[in-house]
């Protein structure tokens, strides 16, 4: 039988003869070191999970804890200890040594091992009974077993009596208590040498030719030893001693020793031990000389205490600052991490920005490499400890910070939603995000809706995370939003668990709830999500998170559309249907076509958002965030005061020339279309022919078109719509009075600055129309609020989303008198030109929201031809983005 | 026949999910009540183990278009049917019955079934608890549960099951190798005590792409640990697709002194928490599995119909099974 050895942690070991020895870490043994023992005395499990983590990083390929001290209570001590390791990937990625002379100590250290350890040790010592029990429990637990040379007569010491043991404890383990011989690895007994006593003279010897007579005779076992005690004599000469190791076990290992208990920063290099020293050390070892021992006493009294390297791997400290803080979180090690904390803080303005900077940053690096699964999830959940201790360390500075004032991050419930009862997902993000500072209020597994919203109310509660891992609870994460919008709140809520998804959460959750609905993919993303949804910048992250989802959703419906678009009937049976009672809509104060210029352009500056303006200057990221960009950050700045020069040039020299044209009409729905009626005299000035969405719905979701938000003929309903075209002026001449002077870059400027100023009067303009001319909005709006678009109504485009119909603009521009008044026109291809302009609608339903559609078929193309008396082979390329 | 010969001969079949199956039927919380727990407090939907005692007619339902579909071995609908799991629902008493009725289910869909000789294996699952992990961080020492609780509940569930009269057991969806171990002492425990030995298959399951369990342990680390059982076979089910799960599969496959199993989900959930790889789809990934005699049991989890067994079945029936020395 070949000798193979399998065991494991949360990673394999497997040894064979290729492989040879097998190292046994030795630190964590209470009775073999004074300072492990104190650590665990005194309750220093982290100090003492250090020395673990010490000893796998210097090379120990199994972990032996050894627990038996009679001032500590021993089972409780391991129990403790495993636990804390099973936490600790770096650790419990190799297998565990249970070392202990108590059974019950052995039985609730193996109850807490999910690898294949082993146990240390059993024997013959209470005799066969006992010994076959325990192998039997043992090999019950999935474990291998170091037995003792040891029986009922005693320890073996002498050759003869080492065999002895040794075949008749192999075949009663073997044969009765039917143990694999590979799960078997015998201690033949290590004792000291050169001690003075001549029966000592041969321990070395002895268990070298035991070994290999076990090795010959008992196929499959193994071979232990625990290495140091052979030097016992030479305490406190720590060169001596390390020499002595390593020379006992070259020669073990050439008689089958394939594994030992090797303190490996006690050991020299066979090689590098000086010859004289070798030799005199061998001399004890095979007993060559009735003097060896004496001429070794001699000699090690003359051997320097040479000093040598902790043989662990602590190169990172020499990294940066940043980077060690970095390398402390991903690699989850809590020992230095306040003391790099403290030397960040007089570095930093406020304590509070080492969070938001090198620790946030490095807890990123670890979402990152979680998410590309080279991480995994007991790392994380270290990591996150590792962040915990630097806020813990941190708090009392920034409580000195704030003026006393002791404030926790936010107080955030967590619960799994009614009918799913998985909570190991929501209990690390729970704990990541209390390690965070966040007050959590867990609320458990199956907790209804209702509840949940009501503790939330109660509470104030600054966030709710919710968890599920089942389908169905994606269905009750819905829920929970509705009831959280009947309530009108706004509490931002987080969704995560195994079966929720960024798509699920924007096409189906988002929707029902006007807070900020954010997904977040795994635990690790839980605090930058939590931080930025409370931050400063909330309303911004809100309003991209809220843009993202509609790119999703939008995606979403084009992917779903190229599968599945339902028919024309079908999806006007789907359509919205709205209210339409004094409530919702009111008669405008003025009616009719109003046209006009823009007094100073100043008024409509605070109206600009660059962040478009950068886009098309292939320059990515939010205005103004996006002036301190490490990276486009110097070329931005420059592009913004080349703009901010470009207005004010223009304003002087009057190179814009920004005017308006709105009309409002009454207005009734027939299906899919929306008639403009004249005023006064009430005739129908031009039929509206609008598209609908043919996208196969969820259930509950209709299909949209913008007829909808207009009062239907038959309701009997006054209802009103309006629409405008807004122009910047014509730079286009100005602009090839640049190019003509090769100052390309002016004319690019020039052109993008007077695009914004044209989008620009279109939120100006609509603000006037809802504050004025049709005066639904009583109080002016926040700015926060203007940002976030929340105001009431909508301005959709032809040939955007809601209608990607260009034809439209022809009944705008013919109702308006658009081209006379403003001197826009429309090109054969329906663009407008001038190019700065913009064209659209007004709806003032405050159910009214934009929509995108992304796919139709062929029967709703013939039916919009019909209506507008077209010839359908002639205008099909007008649909063809759209037509499936 | 005995099984252990079976899978000599060819690839055997296991059936496809049970869940899937059940919410076809939209079960409102009176069909998990029924008439026995109508009094019972909290909700009880969702409670699929329990459609055992209170709707019967539907789990033999399914076991049955499960047989007709071509599965060789049927699994029990006692996934939670342990008083760890069955506490969230206060149901730790309707243990035993959960157990005994699923096992007696499957089993009279068996004799019913005519044509090929079928095996019930009672389901065992992970329960919601991990003996491994802390589900406090700031208590890494803390668990919710221990070895001997998990082990005393398994001991439970076993006797019901093997009272109801399964010809296997099948510990699966194993995510904490510790609670897997807790369920095989519990087996060997009750088999010593009834003086019986049953074929015992266990099926790990590997997250995500970090290619471990949840309890971090490698596929290898996780075959190492439960080695010490004469298993009849060893797999992977649950979280992944067919090509996900491959390279995971293969090192059990190349390794294993047992039989290889394997039921992985109809691909990965969509956005909207559906399995939605088709029959068809599932069998085209599935054909490097047999290709490469990976395996020795098919089946299917989250997401699988009678449908894909039918085909996946189909396949299977074209190819050798994998061979492996004990």
């Amino acid at each position: 039988m070949d000798r193979i050895l399998r065991l494991s942690g949360l990673e394999p070991l497997v040894a064979n003869k290729q492989t040879n020895f097998v190292n046994v870490g030795e630190r964590t043994n209470v009775t073999g070191s004074k300072a492990f023992l104190r650590l665990i005395r005194e309750d220093r499990f982290d100090e003492a999970l250090a020395v673990a983590r010490e000893q796998v990083e210097g090379g120990a390929q199994i972990l032996d804890v050894n627990m038996d001290e009679a001032m500590i209570d021993g089972k409780t001590a391991m129990v403790t200890f495993m636990n804390l390791i099973a936490s600790e990937p770096e650790i419990a990625k190799i297998p565990i040594m249970i070392d202990s002379s108590k059974w019950e100590i052995i039985q609730a250290g193996l109850k807490c091992l999910q690898g294949k350890g082993v146990v240390n040790s059993i024997s013959l010592k209470e005799g066969e009974e006992v010994f076959l029990q325990q192998a039997k429990y043992i090999k019950s637990m999935g474990a291998a077993m170091v037995v003792m040379a040891f029986d009922e007569m005693g320890q073996a010491d002498t050759y003869e009596r080492r065999i002895e043991i040794c075949s008749r404890s192999y075949r009663l383990l073997v044969d009765n208590a039917g143990v694999h011989p590979n799960d078997i690895i015998f201690d033949p007994n290590i004792f000291p040498v050169a001690t003075g006593m001549d029966e000592h003279a041969l321990n070395a010897l002895d268990f070298f030719r035991a070994t290999a007579w076990i090795t010959e005779n008992l196929p499959g076992c193994h071979v232990s030893g625990g290495v140091s005690n052979v030097s016992f004599s030479f305490r406190g000469n720590h060169a001596v001693r390390e020499a002595m190791h390593a020379v006992f076990l070259y020669h073990a290992i050439q008689n089958g020793m394939d594994m030992g208990i090797v303190n490996p920063t006690m050991l020299a290099v066979y090689t590098d031990i000086e010859p004289a020293l070798l030799e005199h050390i061998e001399d004890v070892f095979f007993n060559r000389r009735a003097d060896a021992t004496e001429r070794l006493l001699a000699l090690a009294d003359t051997v320097q205490q040479g000093e040598k390297e902790v043989a662990t791997e602590e190169s990172w400290r020499g990294y940066d600052l940043v980077r060690r803080i970095e390398h402390s979180l991903i690699k989850g090690i809590d020992k230095y991490i306040e003391e790099d904390i403290a030397a960040c803080l007089p570095l930093y303005e406020r304590p509070l920005e080492i969070i938001e900077g090198p620790l946030m940053a490095g807890m990123n690096v670890v979402g990152d490499l979680f998410g590309e699964g080279k991480m995994f999830l007991p790392q994380v959940v270290k990591s996150a400890r590792v962040m915990k201790k630097a806020v813990a360390f941190l708090q009392p500075y920034i409580e000195a910070d704030s003026q006393g004032e002791i404030q926790k991050a936010g107080k955030i419930l967590m619960a799994t939603v009614k009918g799913d009862v998985h909570d190991i997902g929501k209990n690390i993000v729970g704990v990541v995000l209390a390690c965070n500072n966040y007050e959590i209020i867990d609320m458990g597994v199956m907790v209804p809706g209702n509840e949940i919203v009501q503790k939330a109310a109660l509470e104030g509660c600054d966030i709710i995370g919710l968890s599920g891992l089942i389908t169905p609870s994606l269905d009750e994460m819905v829920k929970v939003a509705s009831a959280l919008e009947e309530q009108n709140l706004k509490i931002p809520l987080l969704i995560g668990g195994a079966t929720t998804s960024k798509v699920h959460t924007a096409v189906k959750i988002a929707p029902s709830y006007n807070g900020p609905v954010i997904y977040v993919p795994d635990a690790s993303r839980a605090v930058t999500v939590a931080e930025k949804i409370m931050g400063r910048d909330k309303i911004r992250y809100h309003r991209e998170i809220q843009a993202e989802y509609e790119r999703v959703r939008d995606h979403h419906e084009q992917h779903a559309a190229a599968k599945r678009l339902i028919s024309l009937d079908s999806a006007r049976r789907n359509r919205l249907k709205l209210p339409f009672d004094d409530l919702k809509v009111t008669e405008p104060k003025k009616l009719g076509i109003f046209s006009g210029k823009v007094a100073c352009l100043s008024e409509i500056i605070p109206y600009i958002d660059w962040s478009p303006f950068f886009r098309s200057w292939d320059l990515h990221g939010k205005f103004p965030d996006i002036l301190q960009d490490k990276i486009v950050g110097l070329e931005a700045r420059k592009l913004f005061e080349d703009a901010q020069m470009c207005l004010h040039e223009g304003q002087q020299k009057g190179w814009f020339s920004p005017r308006y044209v709105l009309g409002i009409f009454p207005a009734h729905s027939e299906g899919d279309d929306i008639y403009i009626l004249d005023p006064k005299k009430n005739h129908v000035l031009h039929r509206q022919v609008g598209l609908r969405q043919q996208t196969q719905k969820v259930e509950g979701q209709p299909n949209l078109c913008l007829s909808d938000f207009i009062a239907p003929k038959d309701s009997g309903v006054k209802d009103f719509l309006g629409c405008f075209v807004v122009t910047a002026g014509d730079v286009r001449e100005l602009c090839q009075q640049f190019e003509g002077e090769n100052d390309d870059y002016t004319s690019i400027l020039l052109k993008a600055v007077a695009d914004r100023i044209a989008e620009a009067m279109a939120e100006w303009l609509h603000e006037r129309v809802r504050q004025d001319y049709w005066g639904y909005e009583q109080e002016p709006l926040s700015n926060e609020d203007l940002i976030a678009e929340r105001y009431r109504g909508i301005r959709p485009a032809p040939g955007y989303p809601a209608c990607p119909d260009h034809f439209e603009k022809l009944g705008i521009f013919s109702l308006l008198n658009a081209t006379k008044i403003l001197g826009v026109s429309l090109t054969e291809s329906l663009a407008m030109n001038p190019a700065s302009s913009v064209s659209g609608w007004y709806f003032a339903h405050p159910e009214a929201k934009y929509f995108g559609i992304t796919g139709i078929l062929s029967d709703q193309f013939q039916s919009v031809c019909e209506r507008r008396g077209l010839n359908p082979s002639e205008h099909r390329s007008w649909f063809s983005s759209i037509l499936k | 026949m005995e099984i252990t010969s079976l899978l000599q001969d060819r690839i055997l079949i296991l059936d496809g999910a049970m869940g899937t199956m059940i919410q076809r039927y939209h079960l409102v919380e009176e069909d998990f009540r029924g008439e026995v727990f109508k009094d019972r407090k909290g909700f009880l939907q969702g409670n699929n183990d329990l459609l055992n005692i209170t709707r019967p007619d539907i789990i033999l339902e399914i076991h049955k278009a499960y047989l007709e579909a071509g599965a060789d071995i049927i699994e029990t609908n006692t996934f939670s049917g342990t008083s760890i799991a069955q506490a969230d629902y206060h149901l730790e008493d309707a243990v035993y019955g959960i157990n005994f009725e699923g096992a007696r289910l499957a089993k009279e869909a068996v004799s019913s079934f005519s044509g090929r000789t079928c095996f019930v294996a009672g389901s065992i699952g992970p329960t919601n608890r991990t003996a491994s992990i802390s589900p406090d961080v700031n208590n890494p020492g803390f668990r919710a549960v221990t070895f001997d609780d998990l082990s005393q509940a398994y001991t439970e569930q076993i006797n019901a099951l093997i009272d109801g009269g399964v010809d296997i057991l099948l510990i699966e969806t194993v995510f904490d190798t510790l609670n897997a171990k807790a369920a095989l002492f519990a087996a060997e425990q009750v088999f010593n005590e009834r003086n019986i030995t049953l074929p015992i298959m266990v099926s790990g399951t590997i997250t995500d792409l970090s290619g471990r369990t949840l309890s971090g342990q490698t596929p290898e680390a996780f075959m190492i640990s439960l080695e010490h059982i004469p298993l009849l076979s060893i797999g992977l089910n649950c979280a992944l697709g067919s090509e996900m799960m491959e390279p995971y599969l293969k090192i059990l496959a190349e390794r294993a002194p047992f039989a290889v199993s394997a039921h992985p989900n109809a691909g990965l959930p969509n956005a909207f928490g559906k399995y939605d790889e088709s029959a068809q789809c599932m069998r085209d990934k599935m054909v490097s599995f047999f290709e490469k005699k990976l395996v020795n049991i098919i089946g299917g989890c989250c997401g699988t119909t009678p449908e894909h067994i039918r085909v996946i079945a189909e396949l299977a029936r074209q190819y050798e099974p994998r061979k492996w020395k004990n």
